[in-house]
């Protein structure tokens, strides 16, 4: 393997399905130069403190010219950049305002309310197994629920959801920083125009008749444009993240009988088994969109200033200087402080949600579906070597208990 | 006595005895069993309460979301101790190695871990300071008092001194919506702390919040009515204020006046000991079976030229214990440094202030990221060219990077770009501290690594 080109393996589709050979490879250098001046950086502890380094911008604008820009709205659609595209202030402002509908401490009981919902959808979802003997984890259970979810959370229409899947789809892979083919950025640019004009109409619509869900919560507080972005980008990271998030569970447990047979009879295993997940199949793998702002000094590299860095979370969550036997799926693992959510500022908006949906679907699916077997493993896997997961996940089922 | 050479046999079946059972304490008493340490274990502790926690009692429970009753500290395992709450150590007898208990009761050791404390300030008259209305705020006791009082009816409170606890408990009545006088002998709230131009913010947000802030005076008397309550307090410039409730805020003594005459290095300004925890002797010659942990600690820290430092602050009470109890049950050569970098938190008025570093070493700032003015920044403190601490107001996220920049003696002021920076260079300005200290020579010394026990001190080239 010679240097300049692990970035390209990475994002090469060969290795979707087990990239982390290529993560154990790239931490013997913990701060890594590429032939085009990019530099990834795969420990744990590095990664963790450039996470919460000042002197790193997540604004895409600050990149050199003629180097990728994931997520950087062209100048055509109008819409300013999503909040995770954003540095302070702008970002704090953002976020904190976007905060005051979602949690603590003004809107501490908004999440929990979903709760019954979103555990009634996890029911029909699973009642729909009755009588197969085969199914698809991903397009049967792990997709609705999140899609459900992000929905009710904005106050979007779920019956418009075959419409906006497929711009949610195009934006998803367009933060890959490789995304196959040419005419990719003007893809993406167009889906999010798209989207955003259809949130537009309907925040339009919701300042006039105001509902349940964020956008109208929002809609007093928020320049239409700066709300269009945030409603795109929610919208995108609720479609795309915890779907993953739901079918690495799935997976993970299916290929540890172990723990899966310790978890049926233990319910309460649900809590670290979802946290091990988290660190182990994380379903962001890593950030390639910070750029350093200034000289900086890592495990005895400088990055120098202008440079685009990738965070290697994935990578990072398996350093052996961090986790003991990190290769191993461990969910008795004390002191399992992982990098899934991210750290710092830009941590995971939709943490305590993703978290939420985990504990609603996880031991639901297990307790009430027996299943026989993976049908293809390793799966079909997703393009996208950022937002990573399987595409389908069949499996072999023996029946359903009520 | 074997114990006392072999380590082995002390960590079976030795004796340690710890004063002071509260934070420090029972994370020592937890470290200890957690390294294997079999032995009797015996906590003196003269509050009747098992350990509980302090800082809420000055924020969630005076604002009634958390009983005082309810911040019993959790329990990271079984301690398996002889407990003897409610009961004083009166004195400490080196030869004996006993410690005597006000109820004449003795306590034979092999090791012995001191972790009292400090204890608020009283009024210094002591007939006022018992006057019906007056309180202090340092125990559970103090904190369930004032909170019925709070909540009972009056109207005017004042609150003398306006350090991180007055403040909070000046932030407190105004969410009760009480009407409140801060009385602050400095030039402005947490000036002792933090400094003049930070103490300006403070003085800025209490306003804004509708404190009646008086700074550069200081109360004089307080004023009692018939029947022993509180009714007016006076002020050095000659006003005279109607309250009901007085809070006196002026800081901690430190709990060392039992061990007076035992020989160990213990004093107002707390007990000195090397970096691992060892006490020393009044003669400067280090203890081997004496150890002290927590806020009545004092001992030198290489960052900040091993100035004996004495923090009153939660974090290093939790990781002072641990090293405590790791050195008291190992050999020589695998003791621990405590080179904790100072930390705290406060939170009032709405916002979450953290600091780390010893900003009062720090004769000059910078504004790194964000605006005083928008309340929402942080402030980087230099010392002789480096950075010496930061200090978050609502932004505490950063903090690790400062604490970073802090042990590795990073040049000040920082020249590099950031996120929320709003200036193009970074013009240091006095940080304005009453007394300013001046230190005498220049950075030798960063840390490394990234647990404690990692933790490591290297020498480097001085920056000047
Ligand atoms: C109201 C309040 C708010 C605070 N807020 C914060 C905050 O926001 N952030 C922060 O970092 N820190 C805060 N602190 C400080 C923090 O609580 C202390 O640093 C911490 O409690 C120190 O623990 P310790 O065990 O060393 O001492 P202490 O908690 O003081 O415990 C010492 C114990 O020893 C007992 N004792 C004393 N003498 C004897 C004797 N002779 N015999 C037997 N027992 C004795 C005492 O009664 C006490 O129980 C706050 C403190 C208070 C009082």
């Amino acid at each position: 393997m010679t240097s300049g080109t692990i970035s390209a393996q990475i994002t090469d589709y060969a290795h979707r399905a087990d990239p982390y050979p290529l993560y154990a490879e790239l931490r013997k250098q913990p701060v890594r130069r590429e032939d085009d001046g990019t530099y990834l950086v795969s420990t744990y502890y590095e990664v963790r403190s450039l996470a919460n380094d000042p002197r790193l911008s997540n604004d895409t604008s600050n990149r050199p010219p003629g180097y990728a820009r994931p997520g950087q709205p062209a100048e055509e659609t109008g819409l300013p950049p999503s909040f995770i595209f954003t540095d302070p202030p702008v970002h704090d402002r953002l976020r904190g305002t976007i905060n005051r509908p979602f949690g603590p401490p003004h809107s501490p009981r908004f999440l929990d309310g979903l709760r019954g919902e979103l555990a009634k959808v996890v029911t029909e979802l699973l009642d729909a197994f009755e009588g197969k003997d085969q199914v698809d984890v991903v397009e049967d259970f792990a997709y609705p629920l999140p899609v459900t979810a992000i929905c009710r959370v904005l106050g979007v229409p779920r019956e418009d959801e075959p419409r906006f899947h497929v711009w949610a789809d195009v934006l998803a892979s367009s933060l890959d920083p490789r995304s196959g083919d040419d005419d990719g950025p003007e893809k993406a640019q167009r889906a999010r125009q798209e989207l955003g004009a259809y949130l537009s109409d309907l925040i339009e619509t919701k300042r006039r008749h105001p509902g349940p869900g964020m956008l109208s919560a929002l809609a007093p507080d928020m320049t239409p444009a700066d709300l269009e972005a945030t409603a795109v980008l929610l919208l995108v990271a609720g479609h795309e993240t915890t779907v993953n998030a739901i079918t690495n569970t799935t997976l993970t447990l299916l290929r540890h009988p172990d723990v899966l047979e310790r978890f049926q009879k233990d319910p309460d295993l649900a809590v670290p088994i979802i946290e091990e997940v988290l660190r182990y199949e994380p379903p962001v793998q890593f950030v390639p969109w910070t750029t350093a702002l200034a000289d900086i000094d890592v495990a005895g590299t400088t990055i120098p200033k202008g440079s685009p860095v990738w965070l290697m979370l994935a990578a990072a969550n398996r350093d052996p200087r961090r986790f003991e036997d990190p290769d191993r799926f461990d969910p008795d693992r004390k002191d399992n402080e992982h990098l899934g959510f991210y750290t710092g500022i830009h941590y995971c908006f939709g943490a305590p949600l993703a978290r939420i949906e985990l504990h609603l679907a996880v031991p639901e699916l297990f307790r009430r579906v027996k299943f026989s077997r993976l049908i293809e493993d390793p799966p079909p896997y997703r393009a996208n070597a950022v937002l990573r997961g399987p595409r389908q996940l069949p499996v072999a089922i023996e029946g359903l208990t009520a | 006595m074997s114990a006392d050479t072999d380590v082995e046999v002390l960590r079976r079946q030795g004796r340690i005895v710890v004063v002071g059972a509260s934070l420090a304490g029972l994370r020592a008493a937890e470290t200890l069993r957690e390294k294997g340490f079999t032995g009797s274990l015996t906590m003196i502790g003269d509050e009747l309460y098992e350990p509980y926690d302090r800082p809420p009692l000055s924020k969630q429970a005076l604002l009634g979301r958390a009983r005082p009753e309810d911040t019993a500290l959790p329990r990271r395992r079984d301690i398996d101790a002889e407990w003897r709450l409610g009961v004083a150590a009166a004195d400490l007898d080196r030869d004996a190695k006993q410690v005597r208990l006000v109820n004449g009761d003795t306590v034979p050791y092999d090791r012995l871990l001191i972790t009292t404390g400090t204890r608020a300030r009283p009024w210094f008259h002591p007939e006022e300071a018992a006057l019906d209305g007056v309180f202090v705020l340092r125990t559970r006791d103090d904190s369930a008092r004032l909170y019925r009082k709070l909540t009972g009816g009056v109207r005017r409170v004042l609150v003398i001194g306006a350090g991180f606890t007055g403040s909070e408990v000046a932030s407190a009545c105004r969410e009760h919506g009480l009407e409140v006088t801060v009385a602050e002998r400095g030039p402005a709230p947490l000036v002792g702390a933090l400094g003049g131009v930070i103490g300006a913010v403070a003085d800025r947000l209490q306003r804004k919040h509708g404190v009646d802030l008086r700074c550069g005076v200081s109360v004089t008397a307080l004023e009692g009515g018939d029947v022993g309550r509180l009714r007016r307090a006076h002020l050095s410039d000659g006003s005279v204020i109607d309250v009901e409730v007085a809070v006196v805020s002026l800081g901690a003594m430190r709990n060392t006046e039992w061990l007076a005459g035992s020989g160990v290095a213990a004093g107002p300004r707390g007990i000195a000991c090397d970096a691992g925890c060892r006490v020393f002797d009044v003669n400067g010659i280090v203890t081997d079976d004496i150890y002290a942990a927590g806020d009545v600690a004092r001992s030198p820290h290489p960052l900040f030229d091993y100035q004996f430092l004495a923090l009153e602050h939660w974090g290093n009470a939790v990781e002072q214990a641990e090293i405590a109890a790791h050195n008291m049950i190992c050999a020589g050569p695998d003791r621990r440094p405590h080179l904790w970098l100072p930390m705290f938190w406060s939170s009032q008025f709405g916002v979450n202030i953290k600091s780390v570093g010893v900003p009062s070493l720090g004769g000059q700032l910078v504004v790194a990221q964000g605006t005083l003015a928008e309340e929402r920044f942080v402030a980087v403190y230099g010392y002789r060219g480096r950075v010496i601490a930061a200090v978050s107001f609502d932004g505490a996220k950063w903090l690790g990077f400062y604490e970073q920049q802090i042990a590795s003696g990073a040049p000040f002021p920082p020249e590099y770009r950031s996120v929320d920076r709003r200036s193009e260079t970074l013009q240091p300005i006095e940080s304005a501290f009453p007394d300013p200290h001046l230190p005498t020579h220049g950075p030798t010394i960063t840390l490394t690594g990234h647990s404690p026990s990692e933790r490591r001190v290297t020498f480097v080239p001085s920056h000047a």
